[in-house]
């Protein structure tokens, strides 16, 4: 009995351990917070976690945070894995003082009260470019500002259209006949991407906008053009059906293979396209339905926000870091190394002449509308019946309109 | 060893205090109540570390999946915590929906395909592992590779495979002479739940053979001596001796099977993400959409609930089948 009682003590020990930790971690969990203290520390969470980028966002932080007085912890997480880390880290009160995210998931972010309007720390919003303000906005009040933004236009190899005779396309009847002609064994006239994610629907916007398209209502005459375009550049084979699964660096790769003539893409695939000396490509607007049309191009880009912490004296430091990244010189030093373009409509002209390859996008952003614009917090739902269509018509379950009657119906 | 002298030391005390029985008889009795009350106290400290485990990881999990399902819960509950109930509302919504007849058809169809497909595949292969013939334990834990590889990268590497244009089945199938032009594998509406239960069948096989492999070791030799003496070889054998004999590990394997292929999600996801035109779409992606890409956590939970009722079906199943397994 005696010894039998010895070996039972440490176990007994582990268990009231096993079950006191739990109660302990918990407690850990709420650091006292007091405003009056000097700050000397900033907390920042992005998702630029590969290199370039995180190095290009580190090194401006760095110098916003020795301007500001303060050094910066920062936390890079995987793209995927941000918003779900956000509504954790908003549930147990511990968001980092400067936070980053995408730009379509910002209102539903400022929704919920974690983020903390801009006008309180008297940051100027000038000159931004109408649409990265209103990506930023939610309910008339700035949450979130972009320093860079970028947007997707056509792509196409020079050499391919030089060699079949082909100009670029401005109009959709120039782009069917161009895809057509450009057809021919193993090589499609285009790729884009219609995949069932957002992306799918983020490729399909800037055809259904620039032809009076809305998001609010898509069972309307103008979308059904723009859907029917994309549906016959898919039947008549001039875009390959592996566009339903596509992603966007997918259609990247086919376009470097040589395997497609012509691409919807963005701006971020600029380096990879650049590694491959021995391609020559060239970029334009995405073609309008009648030549005269405005191109409307979906903007897309990362804005800085400052969450409601609790602290007034870290949120006004926070607010001086977001106001430094998005000061002249680091919109136009980071969008340089990044590919990406100046959110201020000012700086337009001088970068689109200092970067000539990015001078289509720049034009783009002047007019590129944000996503959630009009909808806010309803977009990722209307997002998903865009997408929900573009499936059903490009695999010839129903014809356009059908399809997006019926996925505006769900 | 601590037993052992525990006992011996313990016997002779006995003998003692039988020895003066009647007279110290109320001591021992006391002592042994208090022996027997401590006994039943180390036996719950035992239990606890199991419960608190239990409690924390999955009751924790099923009860607020359950609460969940009736809450209005959206990414603003996280910052607010508030969650306005709303009853039968998200199971209304999600069971009305024209999508969730799809899904339904789509995951009894995967499950029931890639069941079939792993089963049968998994039981040839272990019965052709019954034989001895060199390099067939090196073959054998070949064959568990697709259970080692993280299934994220097994789908990212057979989505290339299916590519239409320059996938390496295509490919191989065009140099047949099998196919003219491309396949569309995983963009044709038609095929592409069938190229996904065929991948889902070859991840699945390795948990098949190796569970039945370990159910025909088990059966005698002897049988089949007996067997071959009255005539039954071959076909016989196997209809007679090993399907009998196999019974019972046959059973848990297609129950667990099932439990395990309703909820495969990241297979789907890395291949086709439902599509094309909800094509490939399971309760489960359904589900994980709701939740993670339009924030709707409260329908997002309802429909993981049905899931884990069907789930809930099958588990009985193999709990009554591991059951009368225990009793044979």
């Amino acid at each position: 009995m005696k010894s039998a009682n010895r070996k039972n003590r440490p176990l007994a020990v582990a268990v009231t351990a096993l079950v006191g930790l739990p109660v302990l971690l918990s407690g850990c969990g709420t650091a006292p917070s007091s405003s009056s203290e000097s700050v000397s520390e900033i907390s920042v969470m992005d998702y630029y976690n590969n290199e370039p980028d995180k190095t290009f966002i580190g090194d401006a932080l760095t110098a916003c945070g020795t301007k500001a007085g303060v050094t910066i912890k920062r936390e890079t997480v995987p793209g995927k894995s941000l918003i779900s880390k956000v509504l954790q880290q908003s549930s147990s009160k511990t968001l980092p003082d400067v936070l980053m995210l995408d730009n379509p998931d910002l209102q539903q972010i400022a929704a919920t009260g974690a983020l903390a309007p801009l006008a309180d720390f008297n940051i100027s919003t000038d000159n931004f470019a109408p649409g990265v303000l209103s990506a930023g906005t939610y309910k008339d009040k700035v949450y979130g500002l972009a320093p860079t933004v970028n947007t997707i236009a056509l792509f196409y190899n020079k050499d391919i259209l030089a060699k079949t005779g082909v100009t670029p396309p401005s109009t959709w009847d120039e782009l069917e006949a161009a895809a057509a002609k450009l057809t021919s064994g193993d090589q499609y006239g285009l790729a884009f991407n219609a995949n069932p994610t957002y992306e799918g629907t983020w490729q399909f916007l800037p055809v259904m906008w620039s032809n009076g398209g809305n998001e609010k209502n898509i069972d309307t005459e103008e979308t059904a053009q723009a859907l029917q375009l994309w549906t016959d550049l898919v039947k008549d084979g001039s875009v390959s059906s592996s566009a339903l699964n596509w992603t966007q660096a997918d259609v990247k790769d086919q376009f470097l293979a040589g395997k497609a003539a012509m691409m919807v893409n963005g701006p971020w695939q600029i380096p990879s396209l650049d590694k491959q000396a021995s391609l020559q490509y060239g970029v334009v607007k995405i073609p309008v339905r009648e030549a005269g049309q405005t191109v409307v191009a979906p903007l897309g880009g990362e804005v800085w926000t400052v969450p409601q912490t609790g602290n007034k004296a870290r949120q006004a430091k926070a607010a001086e870091i977001v106001d430094c990244l998005n000061s002249d010189e680091n919109q136009l030093g980071m969008a340089k190394v990044r590919n990406t373009i100046p959110s201020k409509t000012t700086l337009a002209d001088k970068f689109a002449a200092e970067n000539p390859k990015l001078a289509t996008f720049t034009e783009l952003v002047k007019t590129a509308r944000a996503r959630t614009g009009q909808l806010g917090e309803e977009w990722p739902a209307q997002a998903t019946k865009i997408y929900t269509a573009i499936q059903a018509s490009l695999t010839g379950k129903a014809s356009p309109a059908e399809a997006l009657k019926q996925a505006q119906g769900q | 060893m601590a037993l052992t002298t525990d006992l011996s030391r313990a016997t002779p005390k006995g003998k003692t205090g039988a020895g003066k029985a009647g007279k110290g008889n109320a001591i021992p009795a006391a002592r042994r109540g208090i022996r027997q009350r401590r006994e039943r106290l180390f036996q719950w400290l035992f239990l606890v570390p199991a419960v608190v485990y239990m409690a924390l990881f999955f009751g924790y999990p099923v009860v607020k999946n359950v609460v969940m399902s009736f809450q209005d819960y959206t990414t603003a509950t996280f910052f607010t915590g508030e969650a306005p109930w709303v009853g039968l509302a998200n199971y209304a919504t999600v069971l009305s929906s024209s999508l969730f007849s799809t899904s339904l058809l789509n995951t009894a169809l995967f499950t029931v395909g890639s069941i079939a497909g792993q089963f049968v595949i998994g039981l040839a292969l272990a019965i052709f592992f019954q034989r001895k013939f060199p390099l067939n334990g090196i073959l054998r834990s070949l064959l568990l590779l697709p259970w080692l590889l993280p299934l994220i990268v097994s789908s990212a590497v057979w989505r290339w495979i299916l590519d239409k244009d320059s996938g390496t089945l295509n490919r191989f199938l065009g140099d047949l002479g099998v196919v003219d032009t491309g396949v569309p594998w995983l963009t044709s509406t038609s095929l592409a739940l069938i190229a996904v239960v065929g991948v889902n069948i070859w991840i699945g096989i390795p948990f098949n053979l190796t569970i039945l492999y370990g159910g025909l070791q088990e059966i005698p030799d002897e049988l089949y001596e007996a067997g071959s003496l009255d005539g039954a070889t071959g076909w016989k054998a196997f209809r007679h001796i090993t399907w009998p004999m196999l019974r019972p590990v046959v059973s848990v394997v297609l129950v667990l099977g099932v439990v395990y292929t309703l909820k495969v999600l990241d297979i789907i996801l890395g291949l086709t993400n439902g599509g094309p035109a909800n094509s490939t779409q399971t309760i489960a992606t359904q589900s994980y959409a709701l939740s993670f890409a339009e924030f709707k956590f409260g329908e997002g939970a309802a429909l993981g609930n049905v899931l884990v009722v069907i789930s809930l079906v099958f588990a009985v199943l193999y709990l009554r089948a591991s059951r009368r397994a225990v009793d044979e």
